[in-house]
């Protein structure tokens, strides 16, 4: 193995472990901030306990993501110094944004929460788990647009080899940040609701505390419906949004190596044969990809090889092909985890009005630990 | 002034808040394994910094960024030419980090000192390879003309390097020290200003050969001579008035002025520096210099508008947690906690 491959798997190996915490940290500040603020309206000492007991969890999953983001900030100069470099007047201006708009005030804010439960008014004190919430919302959006340059990059010249930024602007306003944040951030929802589930449901199966976690069940169903539609819904558009701007990543996602058909049908699974660029066999449904690709029956999608002319034509000669099968099956991974992860909360909120809910073994079991290591 | 220049004292003042807060959190992680008998002494020096070690280390990563946003060829060297150094600070600042959260949820003692002891060393680490890092910077490391630093062992270590990362952790230790006195009641506010009345004496030790090596090592002293010389002055006025305080018990002041020591170190470094952000050891024509590294002159201008409007109220807000978590920590927790 070279050392840009090393880099790249570090790379890799960093921000996943790091975005296990992230959107669960998101999400929990959100849930519990929801958590304190019926505490303050409903004065309900459930809702106090919710907000204490779940923001345990919170606080723990905060600082691994918080430790662990400081590897992110610095990598990009340790591993990827060149692209710094290239590019460093542009992404640094978010990153620098990211840390004085958003960490300080959730780093500073979460300190007050934590040792402030009886020092404060209750509003006062409320006010601080909100602060938390937007500042990680906040650098959750800064980060993204970081990320969204490069999915969609506007607003620069190249001056002496380097980008150059003269649109500030575009930075926030970048059509694509607008489709990836919000599946973000709702896709946090849907990871923080898992937790919240899962974990009660192991709780109700013990039978302790069973009216705590029995709202907090309810609870965290509101916020898997909600974000798991969600979620889908911006997942989908987001992904069309892909057969404009990056149709080569479109094309590896659903290991289309020729251009599909007329109607367009759409691989459920499929064996890929990378080394002779071809699919070896598949499961398809015919229509499906073009409507979920132009939500029309018709209409056909390049496959790599049109695509990778088109780039040489454009950028000159070169192999453009990233890695399909990766791409092909966290795709599907991704998408089946979201749609089960639906459906379990769908059941359990018919359980749940059915009252049937603690003698359905079987659905805690399904609901239980597992279920939160889907959802990304 | 001019944007770059603007740029230069702006990180220098993230640096100075960075070592100054946290200067203090690492020096109260490292006193946990110093002056205390008990878990429960321990369990009170960690309740000083509990609200704010978290916000502070942010200055550090507020740092990293100004740097990426408005230097990016110094950030680009920078982390690259010194991967091995902070690939230890940052796990060091991991282990730290999470040992917080995890030395209190432990069930077995054993896991509970494990953590404890991620502590002390998470608290140790970091401020000494830090000052590893800016003093070795500042003498110069070998970087050729496409700005790229190819360094060995003996680049980083020299005996320059270690007496600037032992002097940087001995402030920090004394900050924290003179924190804890200034923060707590009963015995480890005893402990805490005897050791700091002992180590004011090894800081003197430290202070003059670091100033003959800086001497040695750097050309601060043919760079700005007059202006070198007065902060090492202050530096050593600011030390004997802390000492001097401490042995008086005149906790604020002797915590302000060990704080400002940390200060006045950075604020050395970063004047021995300017114009340029990186020493070259090979060519002083390598040598990078803010104008050679900087951003374009629309980012810097810029980054300069969100730093004037969101730093006021940072600093607003975080001073204001400082003053509602006033009140001295003891021992026992107390009701109103």
């Amino acid at each position: 193995m070279d050392i840009l491959v090393l880099s790249r798997l570090q790379f890799a190996l960093t921000t996943v472990f790091h975005f296990f915490f992230v959107p669960l940290s998101v999400g929990l500040a959100i849930a519990v901030a929801i958590m304190q603020t019926l505490y303050y309206v409903k004065k309900q000492e459930i809702y106090k306990d919710m907000a204490r007991f779940w923001g345990k969890i919170f606080v723990l999953s905060f600082v691994v993501g918080v430790v662990t983001g400081i590897i992110q900030e610095f990598q990009f100069g340790m591993n990827w110094s060149e692209y710094s470099r290239f590019v460093g007047d542009i992404f640094g201006v978010p990153l620098a944004i990211e840390a004085l708009l958003a960490f300080f005030i959730e780093s500073t804010f979460i300190g007050l929460w934590i040792f402030g439960w009886n020092k404060f008014r209750k509003g006062v004190h409320l006010s601080f788990i909100w602060l938390v919430a937007i500042g990680s919302t906040l650098s959750a959006f800064w980060i993204l647009a970081a990320n969204s340059f490069m999915q969609q990059p506007g607003g620069y010249v190249i001056e002496n080899g380097r980008a150059i930024l003269n649109n500030f602007s575009y930075l926030f306003t970048n059509p694509y940040l607008w489709l990836q944040f919000p599946h973000m951030w709702f896709g946090a929802l849907l990871t923080a609701g898992c937790l919240i589930a899962g974990l009660s449901a192991l709780k109700l199966l013990q039978n302790k505390d069973t009216a705590f976690f029995k709202k907090s069940f309810n609870f965290s169903l509101v916020l898997i419906l909600v974000g798991g539609i969600l979620v889908s819904g911006v997942g989908h558009t987001q992904t069309q949004r892909l057969l404009n701007i990056q149709p080569m990543k479109f094309a590896a996602m659903e290991a289309l190596y020729e251009n599909s058909e007329d109607p367009a049908s759409l691989a459920i699974i499929a064996g890929i044969d990378e080394a002779n660029q071809k699919r070896s066999w598949d499961l398809s449904l015919r229509y499906l990809l073009s409507l979920l690709s132009f939500n029309s029956t018709s209409g056909a999608v390049d496959g790599m090889h049109t695509v990778n002319q088109q780039f040489e034509q454009e950028y000159g000669p070169g192999d453009y092909y990233p890695p399909v099968t990766t791409m092909f099956w966290s795709f599907r991974i991704m998408t089946a985890g979201a749609a089960a992860l639906l459906l379990l909360g769908a059941i359990g909120a018919f359980l749940s009005r059915k009252k049937l809910l603690e003698k359905n073994r079987w659905y805690l079991y399904a609901m239980g630990l597992p279920s939160r290591f889907l959802s990304f | 002034m001019n944007l770059q220049e603007l740029w230069f004292v702006l990180i220098a003042v993230l640096f100075i808040g960075f070592f100054f807060l946290e200067g203090f959190d690492f020096g109260v992680g490292m006193a946990t394994r110093l002056i205390t008998k008990s878990r429960a002494e321990r369990d009170q020096l960690v309740r000083t910094i509990g609200p704010f070690w978290d916000g502070n280390e942010v200055w550090l990563l507020t740092a990293g960024g100004a740097i990426f946003a408005a230097f990016p060829h110094w950030y680009a060297t920078l982390f690259s030419g010194y991967y091995i150094p902070l690939v230890i600070v940052l796990l060091a600042l991991i282990i730290r980090g999470v040992s917080f959260e995890f030395r209190n949820k432990m069930i077995t003692e054993k896991g509970r000192n494990v953590w404890d002891w991620g502590l002390f060393i998470g608290s140790l680490l970091p401020p000494f390879l830090l000052g590893v890092l800016f003093t070795s910077m500042v003498k110069g490391m070998p970087i050729d003309a496409n700005m790229n630093m190819y360094a060995g062992f003996l680049d980083y270590i020299s005996l320059y390097s270690i007496v600037g990362g032992v002097a940087v952790t001995l402030l920090c230790l004394l900050h924290g020290l003179n924190f804890i006195s200034l923060r707590t009641l009963g015995d480890v506010r005893e402990r805490a200003t005897a050791l700091s009345k002992k180590l004011y004496l090894l800081l003197y030790a430290g202070l003059a050969a670091f100033a003959l090596l800086t001497f040695l090592y750097t050309d601060f002293f043919k760079v700005r001579p007059v202006v070198i010389v007065a902060i090492l002055a202050l530096i050593v006025i600011a030390s004997i008035i802390a000492h001097y305080s401490v042995s008086r018990k005149k906790e604020a002041v002797s915590f302000a002025l060990s704080g400002l020591t940390l200060c006045l170190v950075v604020v050395l470094l970063f004047s021995g520096l300017f114009p340029r952000v990186m020493v070259s050891s090979l060519d002083p024509a390598y040598n990078m210099t803010i104008y050679a590294s900087s951003s374009s002159q629309y980012t810097l201008g810029l980054m300069t508008k969100v730093a004037v409007i969101i730093l006021p109220f940072v600093l607003a807000y975080q001073i204001w947690s400082y003053y509602v978590f006033r009140q001295r920590v003891t021992r026992t927790i107390d009701a109103a906690e």
